[in-house]
């Protein structure tokens, strides 16, 4: 092989294989014991019960949501308002300008759709999605997780990452199939 | 004694969602590979056949742009004909996708799973071909934009006050949020082709859709939070869209319209009408992809089971019109629903009758709520019956208060070919769908075998 220029590889963290749902189950709820705080639980589908073992506060997405859907009731009836009570009266059928009654279909309707957009790019802000790269990709096995495997990752950023005891931490919780992650 | 110690030992099982056995890896496989494979020849057929259509509804409309409305059959008092049958057709036939995606996720029911996919797909077509026919009937289409509160150098606003432009709010709201729904469902799925992608262009293009995700609980965590939220917001917009819909006519003066019962029985009409046309597909897709382990009987029946429940809902619907219009003693009333009985259109009554309240009784009878060709043909008569429902209610407009101006309503051949072609271009954006996004919700499905579950096999 002819002598190739040697980038340093950056360490990202640890990935190690389980079984099935149950596995990875348990072993969420021991890596929360030990006391790691920078681990995620991969799987194809969300596994019930999964957010408790693993010690996760609940989303807050529905705050988002929320905001959301009060500033469309507000953009809703405020546009209703403005455009027919102030800046162009028209009489129609007799009607009093802010006839809030007529007014309540739009309003709802702008209230779910801000309401929408909100959960859908709260949803994305909170999972920091789009996201171009993630060091779970350096592993060549991880993309299974979207098929039929269950991971746990631990990033080297945890404080009590460390290279030796995290790996055979993993290993006697029943993680198999370790790799550390490493990449350019 | 013996008999206890028999219920003990073979407690009633609940038929599995999904058969054949799948492991999650099965379940990728099968569903990924129809959206893998090559192009097929029939496809290629199939698409060239439905987008031809599509052109036959384009170059009506160029057609109409150029020449206008007068091109219709319409006239007073039939100032509205084809364009808002049709109209009410597509967008109530959207409403079963959204059914199916938010009012069962809110309900838990997990059968739910195998068929949402392509009900919001179908939701998200049948509402493009729904927004053509409004626009194109508005006669000055370059100004179609007046619909809309946009700053302009007249000053002039909307007119908030009026039901028509409650529905472009109702309407196009609601496609931004199915759009939304159905790709929020897409993105674990997207993944997973993303992952199994060979190409270079793939890789890419499934990579930038599928955004990054990786499948963490952290991410799932706010994943299934936006869903259920989706969800719960979608179960009052489905409602309200139709009843939105219903008020363009419930709110007019015209007998046959002005009624309170409309919100709710458009309603029903849409979901009925909806499910016709997801079972219409749906055993098309089932058939040719091979998915009898998906979309199981079961899974049949039970839709065939909503279909009988929304049918009756909306024959109570036809019955209770008629004992109100008696009921009232309103003289213009009682003739309008005389007339649609017994009228000039009295044929498409019967259609509707026959097809919307009668056909679906067959459901009561188990044998028919699963054998696949006898519901598929009833689907079928179901879709044209609630195409004729809309007709009937529309032709209220042909014999209104003045008899001088009775008139026979007829389409001319550009009502015909614009309805037909907007069926080119649902399909053609349908089969668009099947060659190249997962027909089956993966993530969720896999979430609803039992090995999912992370306390399978304990004993409680």
């Amino acid at each position: 092989m002819a002598e190739t220029k040697v980038t340093p590889k950056l360490e990202y963290g640890m990935i190690a294989r389980f079984e099935g749902p149950k596995e990875l189950l348990h072993a969420a709820e021991k890596v929360r014991d030990e006391g790691y705080t920078k681990f995620d639980c991969h799987s194809p589908f969300p596994i019930h019960g999964m957010d408790d073992a693993m010690g996760l506060k609940q989303s807050k997405v529905g705050y988002i949501s929320g905001v959301g859907a009060a500033l469309g009731f507000a953009l809703g009836l405020w546009l209703q308002w403005w455009t027919s009570a102030v800046d162009y009266p028209l009489v129609i059928a007799g009607k009093p300008f802010f006839s809030y009654q007529a007014f309540v279909p739009v309003t709802f309707g702008l209230t779910v759709l801000f309401g929408a957009l909100g959960a859908v790019f709260g949803m994305f802000h909170v999972n920091r999605l789009p996201q171009y790269f993630h060091g779970v990709f350096h592993s060549d096995r991880f993309p299974k997780f979207s098929d039929d495997a269950f991971f746990v990752s631990i990033e080297k950023e945890d404080p009590k990452y460390d290279r030796s005891s995290t790996m055979s931490f993993l290993e006697s919780i029943g993680g198999a199939e370790i790799e550390v992650l490493e990449g350019e | 004694m013996s008999a206890s110690s028999k219920t003990e030992t073979t407690p009633v099982v609940e038929e599995p969602l999904i058969t054949g056995n799948q492991t999650f890896h099965t379940v990728t496989d099968v569903v990924s590979r129809i959206a893998e494979r090559k192009t097929t020849v029939t496809w290629l057929a199939l698409v060239g056949m439905s987008a031809s259509l599509a052109l036959v509804l384009l170059g009506s409309i160029g057609y109409l742009v150029w020449e206008g409305v007068g091109i219709w059959g319409l006239n007073v008092p039939v100032a509205w004909g084809w364009a808002i049958v049709n109209f009410v057709f597509w967008v109530g036939i959207g409403h079963a996708g959204t059914l199916i995606s938010a009012i069962l996720h809110l309900f838990r029911q997990r059968w739910r799973t195998s068929i949402n996919r392509f009900a919001e797909a179908m939701t998200l077509f049948a509402v493009i071909c729904a927004l053509i026919f409004p626009a194109i009937h508005v006669g000055r289409i370059w100004v179609v934009y007046w619909m809309l509160p946009i700053p302009n150098q007249m000053e002039m606003w909307p007119q908030f006050r009026s039901p028509l432009l409650w529905d472009v709010f109702a309407v196009s709201v609601y496609f931004t949020v199915s759009l939304l729904f159905w790709y929020v469902g897409l993105i674990p799925d997207l993944a997973t082709l993303r992952d199994r992608a060979k190409t270079k262009i793939r890789k890419l293009a499934l990579g930038i859709l599928s955004l990054g995700w990786r499948g963490g609980n952290r991410q799932w965590i706010n994943y299934e939070r936006a869903y259920l939220i989706l969800a719960g917001l979608s179960t009052p917009l489905v409602l309200s869209v139709h009843s939105v819909v219903s008020t363009d006519f419930a709110v007019s003066m015209v007998p046959g319209w002005h009624t309170t019962i409309f919100p709710p029985y458009f309603v029903a009409g849409a979901i009925f009408s909806g499910f016709a046309m997801v079972m219409t597909l749906g055993i098309i897709v089932r058939k040719i992809f091979h998915l009898e382990d998906f979309i199981t009987i079961n899974h049949l029946e039970k839709m065939n089971k909503i279909m009988l429940l929304t049918g009756m809902m909306v024959g109570y619907a036809y019955a209770c019109e008629f004992f109100v219009a008696w009921y009232s003693g309103n003289v213009y009333e009682a003739f309008t629903f005389v007339n649609r009985a017994f009228g000039p259109y009295a044929w498409a009554y019967w259609i509707m009758v026959t097809c919307n309240v009668l056909i679906p009784q067959i459901f009561w009878f188990r044998r028919f709520r699963r054998h696949v060709t006898i519901m598929f043909i009833a689907t079928i008569f179901i879709n044209i019956g609630m195409w004729f429902e809309r007709f009937v209610i529309v032709m209220s407009l042909a014999r209104d208060f003045l008899p001088s101006s009775w008139d026979y309503y007829s389409p001319t051949i550009w009502d015909i070919l614009t309805f037909i072609g907007s069926f080119g271009l649902f399909f053609t954006l349908f089969l668009l769908f099947i060659r190249f996004v997962p027909v089956i919700a993966m993530a969720e499905v896999k979430a609803v075998l039992p090995q999912a579950d992370p306390h399978h096999g304990e004993k409680h």
